[in-house]
């Protein structure tokens, strides 16, 4: 098998994964789900790091860059929202 | 090898993350969980940078990096740490598009490095990156104004379904000329308007309140983007991530849609105000409106064994949830027993309510969802309806023509009496009728609900 097929393997892999783990998710924690998984794309941040190591004259420098902050900004503003809203679920005693 | 093994605890750190996310007890490790898979990819893919010729990173270059990822985490937190709780679905569909614009830039930018030598997976990866991307920030951007109030009605116009299929087979056939060989930069920049366009062009016909579902549709594009981007890079983190929030995120999509029991093709592709005109003239409800007064509304429900409040996105309007906490504990030392029914789609998005009121300390066990409250719902006293209208309307259960006909509700009217808190008669967001109000046991208190709530709180501590 190429290395190629191999991750094609692996995409749609996942893609059974997903649906296992959302589909028993209770609708109470549907929005800090949906902002948790949000930030978990954030990891398009990586890609913005590869691209703007690589880049090569001013236009690629700029969109290396814009793409480095958008993409930090999805991370953290994700992580940091997601754990803002799930620190309120509390039980009383 | 030890960078590949990295990437592995990541996808698990992932994996397990989603899947604490789960359950309230757990949520909040499961973020943390998946935010400490998230630094250690950060730290793996450092010694993966290398600039376009295989050689090290230069020392300007590391400044930029540097700088653009504090400057994100600047903006992030920021945004994270102001927002007002019911503004979290605009914070949502914000950051979701800053993740779409960092996909499609990042493909841009990969193509300009595509070679006669680069693989058509290579080349289809990065295309499909490209437009799933643009579409997910240009649609965000729309959702975001739409929820901030900036359009209030869906904008149509005449063949716009035609439009836009003609621009997505535009972009389509853009595509197919790129992928066998033309890699002009023109073309990549023709193909990202055509992208943003289409993305614009989806979202203005959808209605306000379908903007959850709109977000988390985009939400899962953005994996998927991410994912097709992972493909190109040859980087297996971001397939894995990109693919879960992908295939989450259609879940979701479809559980939303459930819960107002709508087709998602209805959602995204019909004008909810074209269903609405047709069925309005079928209104045929009867009765008349009963006003109460505050003080006997808090005698009613000082006096009741069971309450259950219904509270709705008027509620969150108002910022009176933590207003309904002290009646609700004002009650308690009563003796009265007392629930929230929550809608699946009360608020915003999904589970939105429930931030909401646990912004304002309202235990979650006290919180019951639909399902569980209706068939104990003629065994409650009184049933307190604030802020909220067509998770109501019982035209869903029993009006045909309705246009919300079939959306499952909260059976308020089941209830011994219902007091429903609201500004004035106007219509819910759905734009219809609600002919609980007008039902025997059905009293209305107008006002606002924060200064009735307050008054209530005060009157039932009094009595």
């Amino acid at each position: 098998m190429t290395a190629e097929m191999l991750i094609f393997f692996i995409f749609v892999l996942s893609i059974f994964l997903g649906f296992e783990l959302i589909s028993k998710v209770p609708s109470m924690l549907h929005t800090p789900l949906m902002s948790g998984t949000n930030a978990i794309h954030g990891i398009i941040l990586l890609g913005g790091m590869l691209a703007l190591a690589a880049a090569d004259g001013f236009i690629q420098h700029a969109a290396g860059f814009v793409a480095v902050v958008l993409g930090s900004a999805n991370v953290f503003g994700g992580f940091m929202v997601t754990d803002r809203m799930l620190q309120m679920f509390k039980r009383k005693k | 090898m030890i960078i590949s093994l990295a990437f592995l605890i990541v996808s698990v750190l992932f994996i397990t993350g989603i899947k604490l996310l789960a359950s309230p007890k757990t949520a909040r490790r499961g973020n943390l969980i998946a935010g400490v898979g998230m630094l250690i990819a950060l730290f793996a893919v450092l010694p993966l940078l290398h600039d376009s010729h295989g050689n090290a990173v230069s020392l300007g270059k590391w400044f930029l990096l540097i700088t653009g990822i504090l400057l994100g985490l600047i903006v992030g937190a920021a945004g994270a740490y102001k927002v007002k709780m019911t503004a979290m679905p605009q914070m949502v569909a914000l950051f979701n598009g800053a993740g779409g614009g960092a996909a499609a830039l990042v493909a841009a930018i990969e193509f300009a490095h595509v070679t006669r030598d680069s693989s058509l997976t290579f080349v289809v990866s990065m295309l499909c990156a490209a437009i799933i991307g643009a579409v997910s920030l240009s649609g965000s951007i729309i959702a975001y104004l739409k929820l901030e109030g900036h359009f209030d009605k869906p904008v149509t116009y005449p063949a716009q379904q035609a439009i836009n299929c003609v621009l997505f087979l535009a972009s389509v056939l853009l595509a197919v000329v790129m992928a066998a060989g033309s890699h002009s930069m023109v073309l990549m920049l023709l193909f990202l308007a055509l992208a943003l366009a289409l993305g614009v062009l989806m979202v203005m016909p959808i209605g306000g309140a379908d903007m959850p579902v709109v977000i988390s549709l985009l939400n899962s594009f953005t994996g998927l983007a991410v994912a097709a981007d992972g493909f190109a890079i040859n980087n297996i983190a971001m397939i894995i991530a990109g693919t879960l929030v992908g295939s989450s995120g259609t879940i979701l999509t479809l559980a939303m849609c459930q819960a107002m029991n709508r087709p998602v093709t209805n959602v995204l592709f019909s004008a909810f105000g074209k269903v609405d005109a047709a069925a309005a003239s079928a209104d045929v409800a009867t009765g008349s409106v009963k006003p109460v007064q505050a003080d006997e509304a808090a005698l009613l429900l000082g006096m009741a064994a069971r309450v259950v409040i219904v509270p709705g996105y008027g509620l969150a309007v108002a910022q009176a949830q933590h207003q309904v906490r002290q009646l609700s504990d004002e009650l308690a030392k009563k003796g009265v027993e007392v629930s929230f029914a929550i809608h699946p789609v009360a608020g915003r998005m999904p589970g939105h309510m429930n931030v909401l009121l646990a912004e304002a300390d309202v235990s979650y066990d006290q919180l019951i969802e639909m399902d569980e409250i209706n068939p104990e719902m003629d065994r409650v006293d009184v049933c307190l309806v604030i802020g909220a209208n067509d998770v109501v309307n019982p035209a869903a259960r029993e009006d045909k023509s309705s246009p919300i006909y079939g959306m499952p509700i909260i059976e308020a009217e089941k209830a011994g009496t219902v007091i429903v808190m609201k500004r004035s008669m106007g219509k819910g967001f759905a734009g219809i009728e609600n002919a609980l109000f007008l039902r025997d046991n059905c009293r209305m208190l107008f006002g606002d609900a924060k200064a009735s709530l307050q008054e209530l709180v005060t009157l039932v501590k009094a009595g």
